[in-house]
């Protein structure tokens, strides 16, 4: 199979030329240290510096308030744990939602070990927090809030202007994971009330390995990184170079093609969800209709398995993805699928397929022709499929 | 991840269906858990002459399902209650760790269809409920209770 289609942009996107371009010299030719005096390690500092620019630039930020991460778990880690460390004398309360990423999940798990409460604020069958769960969950002793962007899996977009409302008005900081929020939504940080923000390079066609937190001028929060003073001593280590300016030119590019890609790719997915709602019975989309990323579809396809679907799709060339237990190397399936009242059942059989820029029009029109001769394979050879045939079970 | 003959067994599964006079039939797993297999054999004289299957499962559930029902075929009932996960698994060049619970499922599989052919030609059944085999906690000892 010659062709290639790669639909998983959530996982990962690829380096974009460009941002490659403007990387590949700060590796063997001016390879400085950015803390270094002479020439060559000012060189390395300035282009930092303009990174940092571009990135305050496209959030709306001030570049004293952009700090450079390897990446968005990072980033999380570093915003709730410092968020709780430092604020410990006010309160050891934190609020976040079930579907969150592991990187927040797994922070707030860990500050549970260590004296925090945390509540988890359930989500509607669509993926969207309640606005009243929220004011209702804030205590006197409430120092944080991290509530997702975007999520990863449904692409459903939180209200996040209005939640930035509520914990400005009750002084509580506001975090938001938008890993897969830029590039695809336009974020004001100033506008939306957001204290902090966690993003990652790699989903926006930077490099991997690279990200930032966007720390709001006054918030106390620990430093992340014990050591020299990089980061106005916050977050120690000889900086990412190379990385930090692929950052830079990628979400400058984003910002300034957000329009366009954000039309072509919410053409692509409804072309991708009518497609295969027509051709395919017995298929539930996953994830709000219309608030949601522009280029996530998800859909779970009952009595079938996903990641027997993603390994049939692959042979036809096609990635994506799955949040079934089989694809995650755990026995329960996805705890967003779950959150948002799935059945273990019908979360095993999801797919996600997310768009991005080199996607074309045939490559969707291929993916909608591919899918429903493979559901119909899968289908033929699950018991519960027959149950169905045998009108032994209701749908 | 997988190996060749997991992949080719799974795009290219043998035996799949059903057997309409089955002398016997194995439902084991659970939709909860992610696999569901069901085994159907054709016994004649205490030898099983075909075996089919319909799985819902990943890709190493089918391919220990068309795997099992391929190596049970031919052999007398006694030789097949003898099938081995870990055989299953080796004849598929090996699984990966957390996939061996599939072929676990495969073994609980055959056993319950025989144990359905031994009920219904009025001998007594080997198995007492117990553990269908549903999920990888059987290495822990789950004991009677089961899966839920």
């Amino acid at each position: 199979m010659d062709r290639f289609i790669y639909m998983d942009h959530s996982a990962t996107t690829p380096v974009k030329k460009e941002v490659l371009e403007a990387m590949i010299p700060y590796f063997s030719e001016k390879f400085g240290n950015p803390s270094s005096i002479y020439s060559l390690g000012r060189e390395s500092k300035k282009a930092i510096e303009e990174a940092r620019e571009k990135t305050a630039k496209a959030l709306g930020a001030n570049p004293s308030e952009i700090y450079f991460t390897s990446g968005g778990s990072e980033s999380d880690n570093w915003a709730i744990k410092g968020v709780a460390y430092a604020n410990k004398a006010k309160g050891n309360h934190i609020i976040t939602s079930c579907i969150e990423h592991h990187a927040v999940l797994n922070s707030c798990k860990y500050l549970e070990n260590d004296g925090f409460e945390v509540t988890y604020l359930p989500v509607d069958s669509d993926g969207l927090i309640s606005l009243e769960d929220l004011k209702n969950a804030i205590r006197p002793e409430t120092i944080l809030v991290s509530i997702m962007f975007a999520n990863n899996e449904i692409g459903t977009i939180q209200p996040v202007s209005e939640i930035g409302q509520i914990t400005r008005e009750k002084g509580i900081y506001f975090h938001t994971d938008a890993v897969q929020a830029i590039g695809n939504v336009k974020i004001d940080v100033e506008d939306l009330n957001i204290d902090m923000l966690s993003l990652s390079a790699h989903k926006f066609y930077g490099p991997k390995g690279v990200g930032v937190l966007y720390i709001k001028k006054n918030v106390k929060i620990s430093s992340f990184i014990q050591g020299g003073g990089q980061e106005r001593g916050r977050r120690a280590s000889t900086e990412n170079v190379a990385g930090i300016v692929g950052l830079g030119k990628a979400i400058e590019l984003a910002s300034n093609n957000l329009e366009n890609y954000n039309a072509k790719l919410i053409k692509f997915r409804e072309m991708l969800m009518d497609g295969i709602k027509e051709r395919v019975p017995f298929v539930k989309l996953n994830g709000h209709p219309e608030k949601r990323l522009p280029g996530n579809v998800n859909f779970s396809f009952e009595f079938i398995e996903g990641e027997s679907l993603l390994l049939m799709l692959d042979m036809k060339g096609i990635a994506g993805s799955s949040g079934s237990a089989c694809s995650s190397g755990s026995l329960d399936p996805s705890h967003v699928l779950l959150g948002i009242g799935l059945t273990h059942e019908i979360a095993h059989g999801s797919l996600r397929l997310t768009l991005g820029e080199e996607n074309t029009e045939e490559d969707v029109r291929y993916v909608v022709e591919a899918i429903p001769p493979i559901v119909q394979r899968l289908r033929e050879m699950s018991p519960l499929y027959e149950k169905i045939l045998r009108g032994e079970k209701n749908v | 991840m997988y190996s060749d003959k997991v992949m080719q067994n799974f795009m290219n599964p043998k035996n799949v269906g059903e057997i309409e006079d089955a002398d016997g039939i194995g439902e084991v797993g659970n939709a909860k858990c992610g696999d569901i297999m069901k085994m159907y054999l054709k016994i004649e004289n205490d030898i099983i002459i075909d075996a089919k299957f319909k799985t819902f499962g990943c890709a190493a559930a089918v391919a220990t399902s068309s795997m099992a029902t391929e190596l049970v075929k031919g052999k007398t009932i006694e030789e097949a209650l003898k099938l081995t996960n870990q055989a299953v698994a080796e004849a598929l060049d090996g699984l990966p760790p957390v996939k061996m619970h599939c072929s676990n499922l495969a073994e609980e599989a055959i056993k319950t269809a025989i144990d359905d052919y031994l009920v219904k030609t009025g001998r007594k059944s080997f198995s007492a409920g117990g553990c269908i085999g549903c999920c990888s906690k059987c290495h822990e000892g789950h004991g009677e209770e089961g899966c839920e």
